[in-house]
């Protein structure tokens, strides 16, 4: 682009430009859109093999809450380890998954990251340090605390990341780990993933305090606000809890406050939330909108440069339905494989 | 190449395991809730803290689902934790991360990670400590496929086993029923193995099979040596695991006796008697037996206080004499 105004590293040289515009080159930011549109488009692919009856079972879906996964893994190796959750098909893209072996998982084939074995709800990516999306709601949260306790142990250098939603943050698990990971002072990051509702119950019926970040005042780790739809500011959030987590400093509790434009399941029939809600978070609040819009006004993308991005995205996911339709189905025979660690 | 055989209580085997798979392996090390310098509620890691450090002897909050998941955790990401409950009846503050994560973690992901975790439950009833730290909750956990789960029931055993559950790359629980941690027998010194998945026989009999497991072992051998003076020659299988069951052990025997007797401390119903009975139904060890098979376990209660009423509970020698007798008898 001619007039695109280089990123650069250097926080002097555009002291005015949001965090990520300065920590992140153009190409950069330009794959983290790519991976925007993956994560969307992926979700709506789901849900349209879903509606076609080409997937069973259910789904959950994170549509809107895609700049809330990017900017988390923006600052982690392929060798930093996460725990997702139900809702967990974007953390999956964001730490680096294909999506041709995730589609194939949620049509049960045999090429799919768990073999047909997991699902949506067990997506993983353990070669990406994707330890799994979970189905118990706070499941992940000790899973990841046990392996930040090994990073800490085997010293890797690593970090874990815990993803979570709000309707975590009242399970016992959550402030076990929560507890757990301070007093061991271990490299891990937690990230509540508010979007306002646990099922259809929202935070404020649920949750006796206003933020689910004054949580970590309760153990002594920082409890950290971010517009969960502003990539910038949630890279700028991980960033900083990474850094602190790898420099031995501990735990951070990040709360990014997004929304899901779907329903929690494919059974939800949006009754505790009004249209008027919806339709608001997804005019005015858009995260690939809002990312979009930042990348045009600092050059570092035209209109003809996201176009591009959508055509490369829609082709991509056409081959990873195309590859997962093609896929084998798992044997019968097979059934009983991985419960034990097969012995030779 | 002699190896040195000492008699060292069932606790201080599990000690002496613990200790020569953390020297072994740097990966392995402990959790639990007073592990460190109190050693323990039973005094199992006694003094391991000192030689080894609050590192690898690591105190956890009382946290058990918490503490469970991190071991977890741990175990999927190149640790082996070796983590303690205090009491086996605490089991049930961590089943979610036992059994949703530990048990289907390999599974669920498709055999791409394998969860090497080991828990030891301290297990069962004759301490006075009443219901809710006196229960037997091992059928629990061996119904779930993914988990192994071990009763060793002698010290030897239990430093085999354990330091097999070490080596295993799948969660093996192991049930440690507390009245046998003061128990001694000889253990041989350094490293040795005792298989997860094997039976043993430990007595050779002809009239009837007993399968008893963890201390009701101990009482039905010594059910079997009064029965002796009046000529009923028992057979008794110490079943050490009850996931996977060695079913062809009992079955085998079955067919020599004819008989069966199942004794096990945990409630009768549902239970791993229900199970053993199952396996000696289905087989053609069923068309051997001349008799129904008898089943000996818990009565239909919580764990009472009172001792002549815990004592009332669990099957005693004198009950498995009698049970013994009448089956061997055909009174049946």
């Amino acid at each position: 682009m001619a007039n695109a105004r280089k990123a650069a590293n250097s926080d002097a040289a555009q002291p005015n430009l949001p965090f990520a515009f300065r920590k992140y080159t153009a190409e950069q930011l330009r794959q983290v859109l790519h991976k925007m549109y993956l994560i969307r488009r992926f979700e709506e692919g789901a849900e349209d093999a879903y509606t076609r009856g080409l997937i069973h079972g259910t789904m959950h879906l994170s549509i809107g809450q895609e700049a809330s996964a990017m900017g988390i893994c923006m600052p982690l190796t392929d060798q930093d380890q996460i725990t997702s959750t139900h809702r967990g098909h974007g953390h999956c893209i964001a730490k680096g998954a294909d999506v041709k072996r995730m589609f194939a998982e949620f049509f049960g084939k045999t090429t799919g990251y768990c073999k047909g074995r997991g699902g949506s709800m067990h997506i993983a990516d353990v070669t990406k340090g994707n330890l799994g999306a979970n189905g118990i709601v706070a499941g992940g949260i000790p899973i990841a605390v046990g392996a930040a306790l090994a990073a800490k142990k085997l010293k890797t250098g690593n970090v874990a990341i815990s993803f979570f939603g709000d309707g975590a943050n009242n399970e016992g698990a959550f402030h076990e780990a929560l507890n757990m990971a301070a007093v061991w002072k271990l490299p891990v990051i937690f990230v509540c993933e508010n979007n306002g509702y646990g099922m259809s119950t929202s935070t404020e019926r649920s949750t006796a305090v206003k933020n689910i970040a004054d949580r970590a005042s309760a153990y002594a780790m920082p409890g950290v606000i971010v517009d969960g739809n502003n990539f910038s500011e949630v890279a700028e959030a991980a960033d900083a809890a990474v850094e602190r987590a790898r420099a031995g400093e501990g735990p951070t509790l990040i709360e990014s406050k997004t929304y899901r434009y779907r329903g929690h399941s494919k059974s939800d029939r949006n009754r505790y939330r009004t249209k008027e809600e919806i339709e608001d978070w997804m005019a005015n609040r858009d995260p690939i909108a809002l990312f979009e819009a930042e990348l045009k006004e600092f050059g570092i993308i035209d209109d003809a440069g996201i176009e591009a991005v959508r055509e490369a995205v829609k082709k991509e996911i056409a081959d990873g339905i195309e590859f997962a339709k093609e896929s084998p189905s798992p044997e019968i025979c097979d059934l009983e494989n991985y419960v034990y660690t097969e012995v030779a | 190449m002699d190896v040195a055989v000492r008699e060292l209580s069932y606790a201080q085997a599990i000690q002496e395991a613990m200790a020569i798979a953390m020297e072994q392996d740097e990966r392995v090390f402990l959790m639990g809730e007073d592990i460190g310098v109190y050693g323990g509620a039973f005094q199992v890691t006694g003094d391991l803290v000192e030689r080894f450090g609050s590192e690898r002897v690591m105190d956890t909050p009382i946290s058990e689902l918490g503490g469970a998941g991190v071991a977890v955790g741990a175990a999927l990401t190149g640790l082996r934790p070796i983590f303690e409950f205090q009491f086996s009846d605490f089991a049930t503050l961590a089943m979610e991360q036992i059994v949703n994560q530990a048990a289907k973690m390999r599974f669920m992901l498709g055999g791409e990670v394998s969860v090497p975790v080991v828990m030891r439950f301290p297990a069962g009833s004759g301490t006075g400590a009443a219901a809710q730290h006196s229960q037997s909750l091992e059928a629990w956990l061996g119904h779930v496929p993914g988990l192994k789960v071990i009763q060793p029931a002698t010290p030897h055993d239990v430093k085999g086993m354990l330091l097999a559950a070490v080596a295993d790359p799948d969660p093996v629980m192991i049930f440690e029923h507390k009245l046998l941690y003061k128990m001694k027998g000889p253990v041989p010194e350094g490293h040795y193995t005792v298989p997860i998945g094997k039976a043993d026989v430990r007595r050779q009999g002809r009239d009837l099979t007993i399968v008893a497991t963890s201390i009701m072992v101990h009482k039905a051998l010594e059910a079997a040596a009064a029965l002796q003076a009046e000529g009923i020659d028992i057979e008794v299988i110490d079943l050490r695991t009850v996931r996977p069951m060695d079913k062809q052990t009992i079955i085998d025997s079955v067919k020599k006796t004819s008989r069966l007797l199942c004794v096990y401390e945990a409630v009768k119903t549902l239970g791993i008697g229900a199970e053993i009975s199952a396996v000696v139904a289905e087989s053609d060890a069923f068309d051997y037996l001349d008799a129904p098979i008898v089943r000996l376990g818990g009565a239909e209660v919580p764990i009472p206080y009172n001792p002549e009423l815990e004592k009332a509970t669990v099957p005693q020698v004198p009950d498995i004499i009698a049970a013994a007798r009448d089956l061997a008898k055909g009174k049946r």
